[in-house]
C-alpha cells in the first residue's frame, strides 16, 4: 500500500475534475488534484495511483533533512550516553503539533467520522 | 506520437509504377494475397523489400541466398520480434529485428555478415507502416554493416497476428582465437556495462496503454558489433564473457552467467549507470531498472588487468560514453548475484519470474 | 528526484543507524505495518543496519496479501466472462486463486488489463459502452480516495457498465487485532505514512492509550524508516507510549479532509475477512447504499466458488508477525516466487517474497560479508 512519489505541479486544468500535469524527475503524468485544492503550480505533491494526496511542505522537508544531517555528525565520540539520548530525544510531544486538529469537527460531522471508522 | 507520424508520412511507397491489375494504391493495407507467393507477393518484394535492402545476393531472388564468407568458424543466431507498439520512442520493430540478431552474433565473438528477414503480417496492416519498418531495417543494416539477403512474407487473417511479427536469422564469422562464453567467467573478473540501463524497456512502457507517461526516454536500440570489435581488438581473450542484457534486464544476464560459470557476482548499485528519467519512471511504476530490458548495451566480464583498458575503449566509442565498471566475480555465494545498496547493505538480486509488473504497493 | 533521493543518502543513513545503536540498551520488537515499508526495509537492508536487539516484525499491511481467497476466486470468475474488461493494478496479476491466477485467465482469452490508476478503468468504460468494465479495488486507506473518486465519477457520468470489486481494509483495526492476539510480541508500531497522509493520525492516540504502545507515523525512504525506528526506540527505552509524526512533510494530524469527505460519502465501514487472519470487525469499507449499484459482487452474483487454501501455507502467521518467512517450513521449498502457495510470496511487498527475492535465506553473516569483492572496483 503506498507507492506514492513526489512530483512538481507544472500546469493545472480546472474542469469536471481538477487535473494537473505533474513532473516526477523528468517524467510527466496527468494527475487528479481534486483532493489537494491548496496545491498550486510550482508546488510539490505526493501522488499515488494518479491522485495527489498531500502537498509536500517544502520548509518541513528541508528542516527534516537538516536534522538528519546533524545526527551523529557532531562530537559523537565525545558525547556521553545521556547527551546522545537527550539530543536524539528532542522532539515535539504535543498530540497535535501543527494545530490542524482544530479543523476536525468543522468539516466532518460526528456521523461521517463514525461512518468511516473513526471512534471519536 | 512522432514516430507514428514519421511512419505514416515518410514511408508511403510510390505506387505509380506498380503494375498490379488491382492498383495497390486502392489497397493501402496488407491483404491475404500478399502472402500467397503470387503477383501481389512479388509486388511487395519488387517495390518494397528490394529497393530497401538492395544487394546482389538478394536481387537474385532465388530460393536461397548464395554468398561467400571469409574462412573460419561460423556463428548463427535467430530471433523473433513481436514488440507492441510497433513504433516507440527511439525506434521500431525494424531496428530491433536487425540489431537484435547482429548483437547476438557480436557478443558471441563473431563478425555479423548476412541476415534473413521473415515477416508474418496481419491482414489490414498498413503498407505505409510496413514501408517505414523496412526502411528502418535497411538503415540499421547499413549502420551495422550487414546485408539482408533472403526473406519471406506470410499473411495471417485479421485478428490472428499483432500487425507485424519479424524473425531474423544471421550468420557471422567467428573471430579467430576468441573464446567467449557464459561459462567462462572467472573469479576476479571485473564486470563492465557499456552504458545506461533500462532505457528500452521504459521507452516501451511510456507508450503502453494504461501506463503511458510523457518523457524524453528513448530506446537505446543499436548495433554493438562495432564497439565490441574495438574491445576485442584491444584486449582479445582477456574478455571472458559478453552478453547483451535484453529481456529480463541486467539481472537476467548476470544471473545466467553466474549460473553457467558457477561463480558469485557482486555489483555496486551506487555506480550503476541509469538515466535520471529512467530512474524516475521506474519509481513511478514501482519497477527496478535492473530488470528492465535494454537493446543497445553489452556487459563484459574481463580479466582484472585489462579492465581499465576496456573501460577506455568503451568510452571512446559513441555507444559507450557512459560505460562503467559495476562489479566483480567472486568465489563467494556461487550462482548468486548480490548488490551493495546505497545504504551500504547488501541485497540479493534474484532472477525475475516472468514480466516485471507495475505495482501500487 | 527531489524530495525522494535526498532521503536515501547512505552516509546519513549510516550515522542514523549508529545513533540507534547508541541508544538501544535492550531488545525491542517493532512492527512496521505497511508492506511498502517492509519492502523498503528488506530491499535496502535497513534491518541489517540495526542493532541485533531490534527485531523488525513485518505487519499485514499488504492489501494484496490480505485479500480473501474467495474474493480472488470471484475476480477470476468475473474476468473469465466474455464481454468483461477486467482492470487491475499490476500487483494482483500473479496472486494465486484456488487453481489459477489473473495472468492465466488472460492467457486463456480473458480481457485482463493492467492500469496505473482507477481513472484509466473509468475511461475504458466510457470508451467501451458494449463491455462491462470491472476494476479490482484493492487497497488500504491510501488507495481508497482514488477508488472512491472513480466510482463517484462513474456515477456522475451515468456509466452503466462500470463496477468495482471492493477489497478495502483499514489499518487501525488491524493494529488492534494484532495487539489483541494472544501470542502478540509487538511492542511498538511504525504507522503507514501514506495511509496517514489521507486519514491523519487522530485515530491513534486511543490505541497508544489502550495498549500502552508507542506509534510513530513513518515514511518509506531509508532515512524516514530509520528516523521512525529511532523515535520508537527512544520511547521504548524511556517507557513512553504516545503517537509521534516522523513524516511531517506529508502527514498532518487531521489528514486530507476533502478525501475523507468523499470517502465518507462513497464507503461505509463493514466487517472484513483478512486472508490468513480471519474476520476483523469493522475493519474494511464497502460501497455505501447510494453507490451500491457499482459493486461488482452484487452485479455479477458469482456463486459456486470452492475455495481451497494450501494446507502448507503459513501466510497468516507471517502477516500477524508470529513467524518470519524463513521460519515457514515451506519457504524456499514448496513455496517460491515461481510456485507461490500464498499471497505473501507472490506480492512484491509480501514479506515472504521480499525475504526470498532479497536473499534472506543467505545467513546474515554471509550477506553482510558479501560486499567484500567490491572494494577493488572503482571507475576512472
Amino acid at each position: 500500500m503506498c507507492l506514492a512519489i513526489p512530483g512538481k505541479v507544472e500546469q493545472i486544468t480546472e474542469g469536471d475534475v481538477r487535473m494537473g500535469r505533474v513532473n516526477f524527475g523528468g517524467v510527466v503524468k496527468n494527475v487528479c488534484l481534486d483532493y489537494v485544492p491548496e496545491v498550486c503550480v510550482g508546488d510539490y505533491t505526493i501522488v499515488h495511483v494518479g491522485f495527489a494526496l498531500s502537498k509536500i511542505d517544502e520548509k518541513t522537508a528541508l528542516e527534516t533533512l537538516e536534522l538528519f544531517e546533524k545526527m551523529g555528525a557532531l562530537e559523537e565520540e565525545l558525547a556521553t550516553e545521556d547527551e546522545v539520548f537527550a539530543r536524539a530525544a528532542n522532539l515535539p510531544q504535543s498530540p497535535c503539533p501543527d494545530g490542524s486538529c482544530d479543523l476536525i469537527g468543522q468539516s466532518l460531522s460526528a456521523e461521517d467520522t463514525a461512518r468511516i471508522g473513526g471512534k471519536k | 506520437m512522432a514516430e507514428q507520424v514519421r511512419a505514416e508520412n515518410a514511408g508511403t511507397p510510390d505506387f505509380s509504377n506498380w503494375s498490379c491489375p488491382l492498383p495497390l494504391a486502392d489497397y493501402p493495407t496488407i491483404v491475404m494475397g500478399h502472402g500467397g507467393g503470387g503477383k501481389l507477393g512479388n509486388e511487395l518484394v519488387e517495390h518494397l523489400f528490394l529497393p530497401a535492402f538492395r544487394n546482389p545476393a538478394l536481387e537474385n531472388l532465388g530460393d536461397a541466398a548464395i554468398f561467400d564468407l571469409a574462412p573460419g568458424r561460423i556463428a548463427m543466431s535467430t530471433d523473433s520480434f513481436v514488440v507492441q507498439p510497433i513504433f516507440f520512442p527511439g525506434g521500431s520493430i525494424g531496428e530491433l529485428a536487425v540489431n537484435g540478431t547482429v548483437n547476438d552474433l557480436a557478443v558471441s565473438g563473431a563478425d555479423p555478415k548476412f541476415l534473413s528477414a521473415s515477416f508474418i503480417l496481419e491482414e489490414g496492416f498498413p503498407l505505409a507502416q510496413l514501408a517505414a519498418v523496412v526502411r528502418a531495417m535497411a538503415d540499421a543494416a547499413a549502420t551495422a554493416g550487414v546485408r539482408i539477403v533472403t526473406g519471406d512474407t506470410k499473411v495471417v487473417e485479421r485478428g490472428h497476428g499483432d500487425g507485424c511479427y519479424i524473425n531474423t536469422a544471421g550468420v557471422g564469422v567467428l573471430r579467430p582465437g576468441i573464446d567467449v562464453g557464459p561459462h567462462r567467467a572467472q573469479v576476479g573478473d571485473v564486470i563492465l556495462v557499456s552504458g545506461t540501463i533500462g532505457d528500452h524497456g521504459m521507452a516501451i512502457m511510456s507508450v503502453r496503454e494504461g501506463l503511458e507517461f510523457e518523457s524524453q526516454i528513448r530506446s537505446d536500440c543499436a548495433a554493438l558489433n562495432g564497439i565490441i570489435a574495438n574491445v576485442l581488438d584491444a584486449v582479445g581473450n582477456d574478455v571472458h564473457a559478453m552478453r547483451d542484457p535484453t529481456r529480463g534486464g541486467l539481472s537476467s544476464t548476470l544471473n545466467e552467467i553466474a549460473s553457467s560459470s558457477n561463480v558469485g557476482i557482486e555489483i555496486d548499485e551506487t555506480i550503476m549507470p541509469v538515466r535520471t528519467e529512467v530512474q524516475s519512471a521506474c519509481e513511478l511504476l514501482g519497477l527496478d531498472p535492473v530488470y528492465v530490458a535494454n537493446e543497445g548495451k553489452a556487459v563484459f566480464f574481463v580479466a582484472p588487468a585489462a579492465a581499465d583498458r576496456v573501460l577506455a575503449v568503451l568510452r571512446a566509442h559513441p555507444l559507450g560514453r557512459e560505460a562503467a565498471k559495476i562489479g566483480q566475480v567472486t568465489a563467494q555465494h556461487p550462482k548468486m548475484l548480490v548488490a551493495r545498496t546505497s545504504m551500504g547493505a547488501n541485497r540479493v538480486i534474484a532472477p525475475q519470474i516472468g514480466e516485471q509488473l507495475p505495482r501500487i504497493c | 528526484m527531489k524530495y525522494l533521493t535526498e532521503f536515501r543518502n547512505g552516509e546519513i543513513a549510516q550515522r542514523m543507524a549508529r545513533e540507534i545503536h547508541q541508544i538501544t540498551t535492550r531488545p525491542w520488537r517493532i512492527m512496521e505495518v505497511c508492506g511498502g515499508q517492509t519492502h523498503s526495509i528488506i530491499r535496502n537492508g535497513i534491518d541489517q543496519m540495526l542493532p541485533a536487539g531490534i527485531d523488525m516484525i513485518h505487519g499485514p499491511g499488504c492489501p494484496v496479501c490480505v485479500t480473501p481467497l474467495s474474493l480472488i476466486d470471484k475476480a477470476l470468475a468475473i474476468a473469465s466472462q466474455p464481454g468483461v474488461i477486467f482492470c487491475s493494478f499490476g500487483d494482483m496479476l500473479r496472486v494465486p486463486g484456488t487453481d489459477r491466477d489473473l495472468f492465466q485467465v488472460k492467457g486463456s482469452g480473458g480481457d485482463v488489463r493492467v492500469v496505473y490508476s482507477p481513472l484509466d478503468a473509468v475511461e475504458l468504460a466510457a470508451r467501451n459502452p458494449g463491455k462491462q468494465v470491472v476494476f479490482f479495488g484493492v487497497g488500504f486507506e491510501t488507495t481508497a480516495p482514488a477508488n472512491a473518486m472513480s466510482v463517484h465519477l462513474a456515477k456522475r457520468r451515468g456509466l452503466k457498465n462500470f463496477s468495482v470489486l471492493v477489497s478495502h481494509v483499514l489499518v487501525p483495526p488491524a493494529i488492534e487485532a494484532i495487539m489483541n492476539s494472544p501470542d502478540n510480541k509487538v511492542q511498538a508500531f511504525l504507522a503507514a505514512g501514506h495511509v496517514c497522509s489521507v486519514m491523519g493520525y487522530w485515530e491513534y492516540p486511543q490505541i497508544t492509550e489502550r495498549y500502552q504502545i508507542p506509534i510513530v507515523v513513518t515514511g518509506f525512504e531509508p532515512l524516514d524508516l530509520l528516523d521512525g525506528i529511532r523515535r520508537a526506540v527512544i520511547q521504548l527505552e524511556k517507557g513512553q507510549y504516545h503517537v509521534e509524526n516522523a513524516y511531517e512533510r506529508i502527514v498532518t494530524y487531521a489528514g486530507n479532509l476533502p478525501a475523507q469527505q468523499l470517502l465518507s460519502e462513497v464507503f461505509e465501514v463493514a466487517d472484513r475477512a483478512w486472508r490468513g487472519i480471519g474476520v476483523i470487525p469493522k475493519s474494511g469499507w464497502r460501497l455505501s447504499a447510494p453507490y451500491r449499484e457499482f459493486d461488482a459482487e452484487d452485479r455479477f452474483q458469482i456463486s459456486g466458488i470452492h475455495t481451497q487454501e494450501s494446507p502448507l501455507c503459513k501466510s497468516g502467521d507471517v502477516l500477524r508477525g508470529a513467524i518470519k518467512p524463513a521460519e515457514c517450513p515451506a519457504f524456499g521449498k514448496e513455496c517460491t516466487p515461481r510456485h507461490p502457495l500464498g499471497a505473501t510470496m507472490v506480492s512484491s511487498e509480501g514479506a515472504c517474497a521480499a525475504y526470498f527475492n532479497y536473499g534472506r535465506f543467505l545467513s546474515a553473516d554471509d550477506l553482510a560479508h558479501a560486499g567484500a569483492a567490491l572494494t577493488g572496483v572503482a571507475n576512472g
